[in-house]
């Protein structure tokens, strides 16, 4: 069986210049870093916080934390790790405001190993995302993964969704590289057990969504 | 190998970051245990789903007045010097 083939990360070797020229005031400069970025800090956000105003809302205060901060980088890591780290800071800080109820935190007790020790292994059809439309499949991809613990998802998306390194996303979370290592075991392992309910072979059975059965539980 | 030990390096073998020896045996495993096999593939179908489902993306419109607001927020806070920043 074939490895998660990585995603193509753009090259940024004029990266650093960018960073220098709007330290130094440049904001066209920085305009090109937004320009760059946008799009992912907004993805990560929506993750998050599963709120698109709040999403939109990260992502001005990322930027412009970021500006405000410039003189900070160090150039020790990518600029784009770094930015990311902002941005789920302030993501989850919405999130905490939005859910004072519940706390929001990276490092929340993650459950024993049983927990994510697969129950359905029943086997899915051949293209399972084509049997709903695009809309449909939208839901369950969105209801499922809003499921899991912010700390999972968080995780999930930086690696798989944005395709960070485990190394980086433990530079972006202020993560141990082992904790980053079991989230993602977990998380992967969550959704994939959520899915199931709606991807499995069903002998029979037309393969439309069934709400009833298959939301998240939590 | 049991299923459990399996399991915990799964995510290590999908990203291709193993020895040539724990992959040899976690392949081993994948010949004979069914459940395994079976997770190990839509493990990978989950991740290939969500990466390719684009989900939240970011409407253009949106995008540009949010660069707007940004960089006039920049510009602003340049003007008033670094305290301001």
């Amino acid at each position: 069986m074939g490895t998660i083939q990585p995603k193509v990360v753009e090259p940024v070797s004029d990266e650093l210049a960018l960073v220098q020229a709007a330290k130094g005031g440049d904001v066209s400069a920085f305009e090109e870093l937004v320009r760059r970025y946008d799009r992912n800090v907004f993805r990560i956000a929506q993750h998050i916080t599963q709120n698109r105003e709040d999403a939109e809302d990260v992502v001005q205060d990322a930027f412009l934390k970021a500006y405000g901060n410039l003189n900070q980088f160090q150039g020790q890591s990518k600029f784009y790790t770094w930015l990311v780290r902002i941005a789920v800071n302030e993501a989850l800080m919405k999130l905490r405001r939005r859910r004072p109820e519940r706390t929001v935190s990276l490092d929340e007790e993650v459950k024993t190993d049983e927990d994510s020790l697969p129950r359905e292994v029943a086997d899915w059809s051949p293209n399972p995302e084509q049997q709903y439309n695009q809309a449909e499949l939208r839901d369950i991809l969105t209801r499922t993964i809003q499921g899991l613990p912010a700390s999972f998802r968080t995780v999930f998306v930086l690696r798989d969704v944005e395709g960070l390194s485990t190394e980086e996303t433990a530079q972006a979370l202020d993560l141990s590289i082992p904790a980053v290592k079991s989230r993602l075991l977990r998380a992967r392992l969550q959704l994939r057990e959520r899915l199931s309910r709606y991807f499995q072979k069903r002998e029979g059975a037309d393969g439309k969504l069934n709400r009833e059965s298959g939301d998240g539980n939590q | 190998m049991k299923c459990s030990e399996f399991l915990q390096e799964l995510t290590n073998y999908l990203d291709g970051v193993i020895d040539d020896r724990t992959k040899s045996e976690l392949e081993d495993h994948l010949a004979w245990c069914h459940n395994c096999y079976v997770v190990c593939d839509t493990t990978k179908k989950t991740i290939e789903i969500y990466r390719d489902s684009r989900l939240y993306e970011l409407p253009e419109d949106l995008r540009s007045r949010l660069r707007s607001a940004i960089v006039s927020k920049c510009h602003s806070r340049k003007k008033a010097g670094p305290e301001g920043v």
